[in-house]
């Protein structure tokens, strides 16, 4: 693979990320219990959709087929999304949700901080403004889930549960392939085994104050990052994608 | 284009320009107008603050609505993310503004700040007290939390440090 094609491929799973797990969120607007979560839950929504914007905006400078963020969101079938299987886990109950987050974003952080002193200058100065969003995303979510599982004797079986159930989704997060591998080497990119070690540290220093027991890694599931997706993505986007395919070229 | 124009005028006009959603300030006053170059376009820079910040395209419009007034038809925008826009960057003039709109300026700092959280006194910005207390970290707006002043009584809005 060359220099330029890991550069978008890169470019749009970092899209497809923002997107897909930005979506989930937005399935909850309305239907959170209190107010304040409410708000947090739409704020943190737009952030990841704002973040989706400007990198399929650039990926579609990158590719320089005409194509711009909609196409890349809206005009994609299944498999040539490339998140990863963790982010379009239906959200289950709030403790699913927050476990999710808790477990992606303490990789999200480190993968932001890492591409700020990437040599692609784009991605840097996206990532240079998205940190400082997950950042605050991160600090809230992990003190959710230090409440839940500290709690009631049903909330931290719950919690135990949800982070138990999605484990197995996180072992793709550090599984480098072809693109990670380019784009580490040519323009200076996050070294996964190196994340890998800081988020077993944060997360293990999260669910032990949680009073949450790190389950153990067993199997792990993959296939997002080359467009295999599990059964509950197509539901998602088919709900998406439905007003463009319906009323091709839309508009507010 | 054939009237000259310069900079220093565009950018005046330009600083008239307001945020929709905290009408007291304007986009000078926010930071978020970084410079203008005037060449075969105008060119003006801007800064989103917030990824997903809706309004920044109204801004956007709002903008070159206001070079339109002025017979300035050939604009463009030009988003510029780096640096990354902090709350460091609202003039004094802006805190103040926002403060008498009954909003908590944030405080300065940021880099710093947003690593050691919790620490934080804010004042309320009617009575001044800083007898206050978080209500929720989040609020009507991605940039803000919201509050309570424990001596007025007054809910009121805090500007988030980023």
């Amino acid at each position: 693979m060359n220099k330029d094609k890991a550069l978008l491929a890169y470019t749009l799973r970092l899209g497809d990320n923002a997107l897909v797990l930005g979506q989930r969120m937005v399935e909850l607007v309305a239907a959170y219990p209190e107010l304040e979560e409410e708000l947090a839950n739409a704020n943190f929504a737009l952030d990841y959709l704002g973040q989706a914007r400007m990198f399929y905006t650039y990926a579609g400078e990158l590719e320089g087929k005409g194509r711009g963020e909609d196409d890349f969101a809206f005009l994609r079938d299944e498999n040539e999304y490339r998140n990863f299987l963790l982010l379009e886990q239906p959200n289950g109950h709030f403790g699913d949700s927050i476990a999710k987050l808790v477990l992606y974003e303490s990789f999200y952080l480190l993968q932001l901080e890492a591409l700020v002193n990437c040599a692609d200058t784009r991605i840097a100065e996206i990532a240079a403004r998205a940190q400082k969003e997950i950042r605050y995303h991160l600090r809230h979510n992990s003190q959710w889930l230090i409440r839940l599982g500290d709690g009631t004797d049903e909330s931290h079986s719950k919690a135990q549960g949800s982070v138990d159930d999605l484990w197995r989704y996180t072992g793709e997060l550090f599984a480098p392939d072809e693109v990670d591998n380019v784009f580490e080497a040519e323009f200076d990119g996050p070294d996964l085994f190196k994340i890998q070690d800081e988020w077993r540290s944060n997360v293990a220093a999260v669910l032990e104050e949680a009073t949450l027991t790190k389950p153990e890694d067993g199997f792990m599931a993959s296939g997002g990052k080359e467009g295999r997706h599990t059964e509950y993505f197509g539901y998602m986007i088919a709900e998406m994608q439905y007003l463009q395919r319906a009323y091709p070229g839309a508009e507010w | 284009m054939t009237i000259a124009l310069s900079r220093e005028q565009v950018l005046e006009w330009l600083a008239a320009v307001v945020d929709p959603e905290i009408p007291v300030l304007t986009i000078a006053d926010l930071g978020i107008l970084r410079d203008v170059t005037i060449g075969d376009h105008v060119t003006v820079q801007l800064t989103p603050t917030y990824s997903g910040c809706p309004a920044t395209e109204v801004i956007e419009k709002s903008v070159i609505d206001a070079l339109s007034e002025k017979g300035i038809e050939n604009v463009r925008i030009e988003r510029v993310l780096s640096p990354a826009w902090t709350t460091d960057w609202i003039s004094d003039e802006g805190r103040e503004k926002l403060r008498e709109y009954g909003i908590a300026p944030p405080e300065t700092g940021a880099s710093k700040r947003e690593l050691v959280h919790g620490a934080r006194t804010i004042a309320c910005p009617r009575c001044a007290s800083v007898n206050t207390a978080v209500v929720s970290e989040f609020g009507s707006t991605a940039c803000k939390a919201s509050y309570k002043c424990n001596d007025c009584l007054e809910p009121f809005e805090y500007f988030k440090c980023i």
